[in-house]
């Protein structure tokens, strides 16, 4: 534990910034003796650049807010606090044949966290994001007040908080409407795609029987290659799974904090491709306990560490479907022509559904997600990527953050301003002193 | 099934604990001083599986109202079989030095409303010739030194105390348990600022009482490599300890 859990996933940037525990939802949000400074709420630190941070200031941990308040069996509602893991709720509610509405690629978040960035998941194109599965929460403000948000009550706080970045108050409970299960197993079935074309073509035959699609592409192949990879697309399994024993797998933790040689250029084309050639047939299905389908990096435990203490860079755009293939294939022959690469590269269309949230990153179109130690070289590709997802008319996920200019940002969220009016006086995060900062 | 009546029930070492024994299904009784607290903790044990949960408010060091709350257990849970006692208060030794108040306050917090509840918890289950009791002392209680040493007297006789209750209450039946947890990130040490590897969590020093109470252990140490340290600091001769600074 100790100071190494008030860092961001992505281990950059480094922030300095005093921890104060918030323990209990109906006490006030702790503050130091006459501390003036700003305020942001953390919870569990998955944010890979810095809109979890809050360098010079103060952060909320809300961890400790860890209680359950209700749990109604046949109805299928939660009622929590905000520091709940998506780990704790999952254990509860699956063996009572319920799941999570949206699960992001790892179970260790915290429930306020994901209404923070208003969270997608490999079943956006059905369900949308986790705000849109979102009863009601309270939001706490610095001057003490207290207001119940849903729909109906306090509507443009709801909006406004959802996707809100933390930055409106600390949420400190949470209501959410969960999806029934009829087994804790998914039937997931996987294909093998020789490039773009196939990927955008299966995506759309899949999008209406598979409730959950997703595809990892093979980002060092290059020309006709281009964009090939793995596609996988899953449903919940049926009553008769029920029974089946489950694989779950058991968490490695890095131990040491190996050196950033390892991700070079090698690596990373050996574990591009192996991950492609695995896969022998064209076609192949399976049954997975929900973990090992949902979470398989959960099961490496701090992966993040391999970058090395310089960190790592993510970059998740969202390219809107009038011309995201264009736009994509632009970008991915970029990608392959810095040799840079990426351990991780996902792939997934978005689907239309709207969520409540103000500042929601997700819109319609296609979603890549990239991960780049981090060098000069990749930020200056970082860079270029922006360009073509401004001309695109996409947005950059700000969850995985640590980079993007103050132009890019207000160009992808033209609502900022408006945004800006429901900030609590008091909170304010690196990412967004970044992003509303004077352009360079 | 257990009926558990847990004082100090808002301690974070205590509420890690109560988790697990609502998982177990167990029905409680929790006690502390915030009811709003209180209430938030049951809220949670009963989503997590307890059979039963109930409050009572009280200032453990109010021992008017011990023999009360004892016997509401009592009537809530049908009965009573399992004790746990977790409050504690641990404030600044230098206060305490200047203080005699400051001090009485550790002493009859830590202690005497300690020997108070046990004194009607034993008698009960020394009746009813069946029973647990577990009592959260510490460490810091095997050796006295300067940085500690209010606080660490008062766990010292605590220890003390359950080590004759134990003895006594043996051939009743009842099984006493003396918990020595080292270091755990809680508020009681928020004040220490920088949390160094001999910290644990909560919810590991919960898993190890609850082990020890299953297994009906006599002391134990949480996390147990602070046996072999503590058998070295009691082993060192007062000569060189009384030189020591830490
Ligand atoms: C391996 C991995 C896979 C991931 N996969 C996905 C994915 O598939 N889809 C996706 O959308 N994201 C994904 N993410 C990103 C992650 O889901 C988000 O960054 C999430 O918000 C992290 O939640 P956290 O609890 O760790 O919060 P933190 O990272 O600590 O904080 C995130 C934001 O929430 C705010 N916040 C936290 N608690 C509160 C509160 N109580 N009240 C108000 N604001 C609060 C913070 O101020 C901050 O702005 C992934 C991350 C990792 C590490
Ligand atoms: N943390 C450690 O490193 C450590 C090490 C060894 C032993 N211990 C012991 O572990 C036990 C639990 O402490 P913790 O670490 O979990 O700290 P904690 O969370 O701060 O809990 C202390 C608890 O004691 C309660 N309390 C204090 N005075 C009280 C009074 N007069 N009447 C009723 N309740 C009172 C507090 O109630 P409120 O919630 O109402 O304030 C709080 O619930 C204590 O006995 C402590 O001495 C702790």
């Amino acid at each position: 534990m100790g100071q190494n859990r008030y860092q961001s996933w992505g281990r950059y940037p480094k922030a300095e910034q005093t921890v104060l525990k918030m323990l209990w939802r109906h006490e006030p949000i702790p503050s130091s003796d006459g501390a003036t400074g700003s305020i942001l709420p953390f919870g569990n630190g998955r944010s890979y650049g810095d809109s979890c941070l809050n360098d010079g200031g103060t952060l909320i941990d809300t961890r400790s807010l860890d209680r359950f308040i209700h749990f109604d069996p046949e109805q299928g509602i939660l009622r929590c606090e905000a520091g709940v893991l998506l780990s704790d709720i999952v254990e509860l509610i699956v063996p009572r044949g319920w799941f999570l509405p949206v699960t992001p690629a790892t179970q260790y978040v915290t429930i306020g966290g994901a209404i923070a960035n208003d969270i997608h998941g490999k079943n956006h194109h059905r369900s949308g994001t986790f705000g849109c599965h979102v009863s009601a929460f309270e939001l706490l403000r610095s001057d003490g007040s207290r207001m119940l948000c849903s729909e109906i009550e306090n509507p443009e706080w709801f909006s406004a908080t959802i996707g809100g970045l933390g930055l409106t108050g600390v949420i400190t409970w949470v209501e959410i409407l969960l999806k029934p299960i009829m087994s804790p197993h998914v039937l997931e079935e996987t294909i093998r795609f020789a490039n773009l074309d196939e990927f955008f073509s299966i995506s759309e035959e899949s999008d209406t029987t598979f409730e959950y699609t997703v595809a990892w592409i093979d980002c060092t192949a290059k020309g006709e290659r281009l964009g090939r990879g793995l596609f996988r697309r899953a449903n919940h399994g049926a009553a008769s799974l029920r029974g089946r024993r489950s694989t779950k797998y058991t968490a490695q933790v890095l131990p040491i904090v190996p050196s950033a040689l390892l991700v070079n250029r090698i690596s990373l084309r050996a574990v591009n491709s192996l991950y492609y050639r695995n896969q022998i047939q064209a076609r192949r299905t399976r049954t997975k306990h929900f973990e090992s389908f949902f979470y398989p990096l959960d099961a490496v435990g701090r992966w993040n560490r391999m970058y090395g203490s310089r960190g790592f860079l993510q970059y998740q755009c969202v390219l809107p479907h009038s011309d995201g293939a264009s736009a994509l294939r632009e970008m991915l022959e970029a990608v392959a022509a810095s040799g840079l690469g990426s351990f991780l590269a996902a792939l997934k269309l978005f689907g239309d559904k709207e969520s409540p949230g103000l500042m929601s990153f997700p819109r319609p179109g296609v979603t890549l997600a990239l991960d780049f130690p981090n060098k000069p070289k990749a930020r200056d590709l970082l860079d270029s990527l922006d360009e073509i997802t401004r001309t695109a008319g996409g947005a950059v996920y700000p969850a995985k953050d640590a980079r993007m200019s103050p132009k890019s940002y207000q160009v992808y969220f033209p609502k900022w301003e408006e945004f800006a009016r429901y900030i609590d006086p008091r909170c304010s995060s690196s990412f967004w002193r970044r992003v509303t900062g004077p352009a360079e | 099934m257990r009926k558990l009546m847990i004082i100090g029930a808002s301690s974070a070492i205590a509420e890690a604990t109560a988790r697990l024994f609502a998982m177990d299904g167990d029905r409680m009784f929790l006690v502390g001083r915030d009811s709003a607290r209180l209430e938030a903790i049951a809220d949670d044990l009963r989503v997590r599986g307890a059979a039963q949960v109930a409050t009572a408010i009280m200032d453990a060091t109010d021992d008017d109202l011990h023999a009360g709350v004892v016997e509401q257990a009592i009537a809530e849970m049908d009965g009573l079989d399992t004790v746990l006692i977790a409050h504690g208060t641990m404030p600044d030794q230098a206060t305490t030095e200047r203080s005699v108040d400051a001090a009485r306050a550790v002493i009859e917090t830590n202690l005497f409303s300690v020997v108070s509840l046990l004194t009607l918890v034993a008698n009960y289950m020394e009746q009813q010739r069946e029973g647990l009791i577990a009592v959260i002392s510490s460490v810091a209680g095997d050796r006295g030194r300067k940085s500690n040493y209010t606080y660490g007297s008062s766990k010292a006789a605590v220890s003390a105390y359950l080590q004759g209750l134990r003895n006594r209450l043996q051939t009743a039946g009842v099984h006493v348990v003396t918990i020595k947890p080292g270091l755990v990130d809680t508020p009681m040490m928020a004040r220490f600022a920088d949390k160094n590897f001999l910290y644990a969590q909560p919810a590991r020093i919960a898993k190890g009482i609850r082990r020890a109470i299953n297994r009906k252990r006599n002391v134990v140490y949480l996390p147990a490599f602070w046996r072999p340290i503590m058998f070295v600091v009691r082993a060192l001769p007062e000569s060189l300890f009384k030189r020591l600074n830490y």
